[in-house]
């Protein structure tokens, strides 16, 4: 097996000129691909929010505004580009980047369709599909808080770095979640290869991870995936009435336009993900048409993500956005022990029938346990015993003058 | 349960806002029609003979809350005198950076020499420009506000300059509900006059709308006007929506 085949199976049977052409046509068409989703997706937030907001929305630039985010972007291009005194430079110029690559990596791991022969090669309609491909989505997502994080710290000033804190605290928090929902459809796949993931969901509705993990952890992931993302309900990292602009406060004119269209790409690319993991990725019904045949699971697959991505503008419009410690309890009381138990029910079945149920006991006797530890937390009566003495304070002027005034009473 | 199911509710409220008209408009091209009452840009009257009404007291510039009103007085000058009374507006000018359009001018002055009009869009380059001097406010000889070229008057608004009327008497007596309280000598600038009180309202007259009457799809049931209720609502709404001439011939 050649070392190549890591990046794309067409490689397996050697580099020739005609499968080079094919791998980087399929780069710069998954480039363009994402690209102009985004300039799509930015106009389509923004008609779809304004319409739920009995508003218009853009509507100057080209037919219903679809320019808008042209204009905008050029907007920003001409801009001054602006480096604060106090920040460190090479981090504030790297953070944009560091939150920008991981945005397109993660995209190239997405099978937007099935398999189409292109000139008697058998051609994966998928970027790249390393072997490893689920391990390297969780990688991304990790660097990518680093970007947000650097690009926070880097800017040297106070904003920027509330946000950044939150937002790495944030993102741990919900990855472990994720990590944890992305565990159980790796058991049932038996792979860690996206391609295989969704051709094992290829067999109809029914074989979808969706209905075949339970609808749990199909739920726990887009709810984690959402805070991963930082977008409303959950985008504490941005949250304008108390961050002003959040992480990217500080950032001007193209770098600020990279951290606005790696959020977006992000946002396509996670209810991608979502459609890849849960709902069968290009799955689903097409006609027996000679030469059409590659179209329908590509058309399968826009339609899936299409119908995610007015998701996550449905929640910006519905959801009022969660205070820091509701964000964290959700995270870390709720949705990690949920996940993690359901993986260990779902391993349990994979098993056996009989491990699984005993898995269910011992995850329900668990949480039963884990709910009166709650309630006995939140109850917990919080008085003058129970709280330390403050290290150094100072006693109040006030108290200072009852102690000289007041009677003692004994 | 049931408060489980309320937190779904918000998403069926905004999906079932994607169906409902926009409530704003584009505004340079489609602009919404004017409450009666809208405040504008000053005017100064005159009297049917051309006298100006203005008798430089200064209660307008007293009353201002923002202080954007500059009026000196100068005695009339025997042989050609300025206005009827003892001494006219010699200065008078509004910085329009700072008025607010509260109208108290207006309801301060005795002799009614300034009104509001309607129009409110015009907009300057400079800071000197937005100092409105007598020679701009001042009405023309027919009784018409001047136009200036900076100004953006819309159709027929001239003639609705001043008439700043009562619903009712000041004392509340009903009899002198839709009575015009004042009159523009030189025929221009009376306003229809507007039922308060008694909910009958001419809006083709007046030139307005009730909001609630443009947005009834917006509200909570309870709060649509009857006449936009159910099925007679919705005849209502295509009638209104057919062109103005057959819309007369049916009614």
């Amino acid at each position: 097996m050649n070392g190549l085949a890591v990046v794309d199976p067409l490689f397996n049977h050697g580099v020739t000129f005609a499968v080079l052409l094919i791998v980087v046509l399929k780069c710069l068409l998954g480039l363009g691909l994402l690209m102009g989703s985004v300039i799509v997706m930015i106009w389509f937030e923004r008609k779809a929010i304004s319409d739920m907001q009995s508003r218009i929305g853009p509507q100057r630039w080209g037919p219903f505004g679809l320019l808008q985010t042209l204009a905008d972007g050029l907007k920003l291009i001409l801009k001054e580009d602006l480096i604060p005194s106090e920040a460190d430079r090479t981090v504030f110029k790297l953070a944009p980047f560091l939150v920008l690559v991981p945005a397109i990596i993660t995209f190239g791991l997405v099978p937007i369709g099935g398999e189409m022969t292109i000139a008697g090669h058998k051609v994966l309609l998928q970027v790249a599909n390393p072997p490893m491909g689920i391990l390297l989505l969780l990688a991304m997502s990790g660097i990518s808080v680093y970007g947000v994080m650097l690009a926070g710290w880097s800017s040297g000033s106070k904003y920027p770095l509330l946000s950044s804190v939150r937002a790495s605290a944030q993102m741990i928090s919900y990855e472990a979640a994720l990590g944890m929902t992305i565990v159980t459809v790796v058991l049932v796949t038996g792979s860690l290869s996206v391609h295989n993931i969704v051709t094992s969901q290829a067999d109809g509705i029914w074989h979808w991870n969706l209905i075949r993990l339970g609808v749990v952890p199909f739920v726990v992931f887009v709810i984690a995936i959402t805070a991963e993302l930082n977008r409303p309900p959950f985008d504490v990292v941005e949250a304008e009435s108390e961050l002003v602009g959040g992480f990217h406060t500080e950032y001007s004119s193209f770098r600020f336009a990279i951290f606005f269209l790696a959020e977006y790409m992000n946002t396509i690319t996670m209810s991608a993900i979502i459609v890849t993991l849960f709902l069968g990725g290009p799955a689903g019904w097409a006609p027996n048409v000679a030469h059409l045949k590659w179209l329908f699971p590509i058309a399968w697959f826009l339609i899936k993500t299409i119908g995610f991505a007015f998701c996550y503008i449905w929640f910006r419009a519905s959801l009022p956005r969660l205070r820091y410690d509701q964000l964290m309890d959700l995270g870390w009381k709720r949705l990690i022990p949920l996940s993690l138990g359901w993986m260990l029910i779902v391993a349990g079945f994979l098993v056996a029938k009989g491990w699984g149920f005993m898995m269910g006991a011992v995850v329900l006797v668990a949480y039963s346990v884990l709910t009166r530890a709650f309630s006995l937390g939140q109850t917990r009566e919080v008085g003058a015993d129970s709280v330390l003495p403050i290290v150094g304070a100072r006693p109040l002027p006030g108290d200072v003058l009852r102690s000289m005034t007041d009677e003692e009473k004994d | 349960m049931a408060r489980a199911l309320d937190f779904f509710g918000g998403f069926k409220l905004t999906f079932q806002h994607l169906t409902r008209p926009t409530v704003t408009t584009s505004y340079p091209k489609a602009k919404r029609p004017k409450q009666p009452r809208q405040h504008g840009r000053h005017v100064l009257n005159r009297y049917e003979d051309g006298m100006e009404k203005c008798i430089g007291c200064e209660l307008c510039a007293g009353v201002c809350p923002v202080n954007c009103i500059y009026v000196r007085g100068l005695d009339n000058p025997p042989d050609h005198p300025v206005s009827p009374g003892e001494r006219y507006g010699y200065i008078y000018e509004i910085n329009y950076l700072r008025c607010i359009h509260c109208d108290l001018c207006v309801e301060a002055c005795p002799t009614q020499a300034i009104t509001e009009s309607k129009m409110f869009e015009f907009s300057f380059t400079n800071r000197a420009d937005a100092i409105y001097t007598k020679a701009e406010l001042l009405v023309d000889d027919q009784g018409f506000p001047q136009r200036l070229p900076w100004e953006d008057w819309r159709e027929g608004e001239t003639a609705m300059t001043g008439g700043w009327m009562r619903a009712a008497s000041p004392n509340g007596d009903a009899a002198y509900e839709g009575v015009v309280q004042w009159t523009a000598d030189l025929g221009a600038g009376v306003r229809a006059a507007e039922a308060g009180q008694s909910g009958v309202r001419d809006d083709e007259a007046t030139g307005s709308k009730q909001i609630r009457n443009i947005f009834p799809k917006h509200f909570e049931p309870e709060d649509v006007p009857l006449q936009f209720r159910g099925l007679q609502g919705k005849l209502n709404e295509a009638r209104e929506k057919m062109p103005k001439r057959k819309r007369k011939d049916k009614a």
